[in-house]
């Protein structure tokens, strides 16, 4: 049997992918795909404590954040739809309205 | 106090005013017929209202026969030092006088004034600018109204620039022919210089009366403060003397006359013979208190008015354009009016001022009806055998000639024949010879007067036609509108003087000198002139009268044996005496004289305006307008440097402290999504570090 602190390792693995991917890609899209990443790395740590406290409620947890990982997804491409739309482009670094 | 017609007098100038603002302002969009009829009919309003109040005038008894009536304040009053060291008030009222004297002025103005509006309807029918031309011509009638009604000196010289405006704009009414504009702006010139004595005579009355009123100014004289000879009074005389020779073109301002003929010929009639230039005669005659107190300006005027006289006849006695005889005519006649006034009789001044209007109005409305019928051909030349042709024009014409060359029982008989009277009798007594010099040269001048104007008649209706063959084809008489005007003209100048029939005449058939009668309370010598009694003959007065009409006959005479008889005496006479002739005909060279002292002249004329430009460019404008533009420049460039660097930078200065300051606040805002993002996961892997450090004995108990 794997022991749980390998998955919990292959999780911090995945996270830390999944930061320095939204940090420092500047393709919309791909920090997109790195958020999916840090969620899935944090399913990833909720089914592996699951499995080894014996308790599903953990199990249930992942296919909750699953579900609202698809609804963001969602909500991120219109976003970038809409962002598109105004400004031609999907590079984040073109994107500075926030400044003052 | 009167009624009626005297309070009204203020329509008289008001009238053609109004006429003169609607041609200005609407004029160019009415029809024709509108023009003449609104034109004419005020004028003949105005002719109306001054005939009433003349005859209320005459209805009230001699001495009350002075009406004024101040309109408004025109000047209010303002404190002035007078001359004798008093304070004195100056005020100015905008007021019409109605005396014997204006009354006659008002009534030749209107009278001659509506017959040569009706006459232009007829000779400017085929002209461009008929509204322009009426327009100028009643501005010109309010002009003069307000000139002969003022009861002021200054109001009078408000009347006297507008006709000379109104003179030049009509002079120079062909202004896309340039001699008629070079004659107008001749004319304008040569009236400033006349003008400016005129003006300095008005202030120097301002301060030496304190009033410029007439009524005021002869209480002042009636109260004897002045003497005989009194310097201010002979100065002011004299200033105002050089406006009248400015305005009635005598020596040496008479040049601007001949040349003013380029206008068209009523307003050469209305304004360059029977009115305008009579202004001068007019405001001597004004001012008679004051020249009577100045016998050596009286003198003066006498001399001038002769010698005028005389020049002018022997200049038109060779001259060939019809117009221009009759200009020079006209000089030499207001020489006659100048005359009379220096001889100390204003009432027979004005007087000849009248009789003068008629016929010299009619002699040039005559003369324009002969260049009408011949297509504009002024050349007496090329006239000639016009009699039968131009019926009315031509016994109308011969009646001025007769008129002005003193045939009795015409007009200019009577008012010619008393001004050679009084200036033999010398009423006023000036020194021994001058009157009987003055009297000669008067009396040549009158055979010379007969011989050019019946020069004229012979060579333009008697005599065999000299016209080009196109223009005889043309020849027609005169529309009704000339030819009417002419004849009542022509009847004015037979009955003219029957006015003023001199006593040697009149006592005998009990007809009293009416005119002089009339005028007699506006020329009354001021108490401190004393009038030295002479007895006059009637004996030599009956022998001058004799002489004159013998001498006016005699030039006829001559005029029909040089021109009808044998046109080869003036030929010959022409080639003996060449050069006598040349300097003649080419009018004494004075225009030349003038021309080359006054304005190519090194010291008067171009010299003294190049030096006036040199001063003008180096010193007015090089150190007064370039110095202050540079001084201005200087200034505003140290202000342009403190406000730079001194206001504006202060600001900056701040500006730069502030922005250094802020620099690592404003790196943190990039407004970078991912920036904001990194600074997060940094600061939560900080605190996770700083957690994880503290608690590393928990990590290390659990393994």
């Amino acid at each position: 049997m794997v022991p749980t602190w390998h998955y919990l390792m292959l999780a911090a693995a995945l996270f830390t992918i999944g930061v320095i991917g939204v940090l420092t890609r500047r393709n919309f899209i791909i920090i997109l795909m790195s958020l999916e990443l840090i969620l899935n790395a944090v399913n990833i740590n909720l089914v592996a404590f699951s499995r080894q406290l014996g308790d599903v409620s953990g199990q249930v947890f992942a296919i909750f954040i699953i579900t609202v990982a698809a609804a963001e997804a969602a909500v991120g491409l219109g976003i970038l739809i809409a962002l598109f739309r105004n400004h031609e482009t999907v590079n984040a670094d073109e994107v500075d309205l926030l400044k003052g | 106090m009167p009624e009626g017609f005297l309070q009204l007098v203020w329509l008289v100038p008001l009238l053609p005013a109004l006429s003169a603002l609607v041609m200005l302002l609407l004029g160019s969009r009415l029809p024709k017929a509108v023009i003449s009829w609104l034109c004419c009919g005020t004028v003949f309003g105005s002719f109306l209202v001054s005939a009433g109040a003349f005859l209320e005038l005459l209805r009230l008894p001699a001495e009350e026969r002075v009406f004024e009536i101040s309109l408004f304040t025109w000047i209010p009053a303002l404190p002035l030092q007078l001359n004798s060291g008093a304070a004195g008030v100056f005020e100015v009222a905008w007021g019409y006088l109605v005396d014997p004297l204006s009354a006659v002025m008002i009534l030749v103005v209107t009278g001659v004034g509506f017959l040569i509006h009706v006459y232009s309807v007829g000779y400017m029918a085929h002209e461009g600018g008929y509204y322009r031309y009426f327009g100028y011509l009643n501005l010109f009638m309010f002009m003069m109204l307000t000139l002969v009604l003022a009861n002021n000196f200054l109001l009078l010289f408000v009347g006297w620039e507008g006709v000379g405006l109104c003179s030049y704009l009509l002079i120079g009414f062909w202004f896309r022919k340039k001699s008629a504009a070079d004659a107008g702006k001749k004319a304008f010139i040569v009236n400033r210089v006349g003008d400016a004595g005129f003006l300095l005579g008005i202030f120097l009355l301002a301060t030496t009366f304190g009033t410029l009123s007439f009524a005021g100014v002869n209480t002042a004289l009636a109260g004897g403060q002045f003497g005989v000879g009194d310097a201010a009074i002979v100065a002011i005389c004299g200033l105002l003397f050089l406006g009248a020779c400015g305005k009635s073109a005598q020596i040496p301002l008479y040049v601007w006359l001949p040349d003013a003929m380029e206008g068209p010929t009523p307003v050469s009639a209305l304004i360059h013979a029977a009115t305008m230039v009579t202004a001068g005669v007019y405001m001597v005659a004004r001012a008679n208190g004051l020249y009577q107190l100045a016998p050596s300006i009286l003198a003066v005027v006498a001399l001038v008015g002769a010698v005028t006289a005389i020049f002018a006849a022997s200049m038109g006695m060779v001259q060939n354009d019809i117009k221009r005889v009759l200009a020079y005519s006209t000089i030499s006649q207001l020489g006659y009016m100048f005359l009379a006034c220096g001889m100390g009789a204003f009432a027979v001044g004005v007087f000849h001022l009248s009789t003068h209007a008629y016929f010299k109005a009619l002699l040039f409305l005559g003369s324009g009806a002969v260049i009408h019928a011949l297509s504009g051909e002024q050349d007496i030349r090329k006239m000639g055998g016009l009699w039968a042709k131009l019926p009315v024009t031509a016994k109308t014409f011969a009646v001025g000639a007769l008129a002005i060359a003193g045939i009795p029982p015409l007009a200019g008989f009577f008012s010619k024949d008393e001004i050679l009277w009084r200036t033999f009798a010398n009423d006023v007594g000036h020194g021994a010879p001058l009157p009987f010099i003055l009297w000669g040269v008067a009396t040549l001048t009158a055979v010379m007067t007969a011989f050019y104007m019946f020069r004229l008649v012979f060579l333009t209706f008697f005599g065999n036609s000299r016209m080009e063959p196109e223009v005889e084809h043309h020849v027609h008489e005169a529309p009704r509108s000339m030819t009417v005007p002419l004849m009542i003209l022509a009847g004015l100048s037979v009955v003219g003087g029957w006015v003023g029939i001199p006593a040697l005449l009149g006592q005998p058939l009990g007809i009293p000198n009416a005119f002089e009668h009339f005028l007699e309370p506006v020329f009354k010598a001021p108490p401190t002139v004393t009038l030295a009694a002479i007895e006059h003959s009637h004996l030599a007065e009956g022998l001058l009268m004799l002489l004159s009409i013998v001498l006016a006959a005699f030039g006829i005479w001559v005029a029909y044996r040089f021109y009808v008889e044998k046109p080869e005496i003036p030929e010959g006479l022409a080639r003996n005496y060449r050069g006598l002739h040349t300097l003649v005909y080419n009018k004494y060279y004075v225009d030349e004289l003038y021309d080359r002292v006054f304005v190519e002249g090194p010291v008067l004329g171009k010299g003294m305006g190049r030096a006036l430009g040199r001063f003008d460019s180096s010193v007015v404008d090089g150190i007064g307008v370039d110095g202050s533009a540079w001084l201005t420049r200087f200034t505003s460039k140290v202000s342009i440097w403190w406000d730079t660097w001194i206001v504006d930078g202060a600001v900056n200065l701040l500006a730069a402290i502030v922005w250094t300051l802020n620099l690592p606040a404003r790196s943190l805002q990039s407004g970078l999504v991912q920036r904001y993002a990194f600074w997060m996961a940094g600061g939560v892997a900080l605190f996770l570090l700083y957690f994880v450090q503290r608690n590393w004995h928990l990590l290390l108990g659990s393994q």
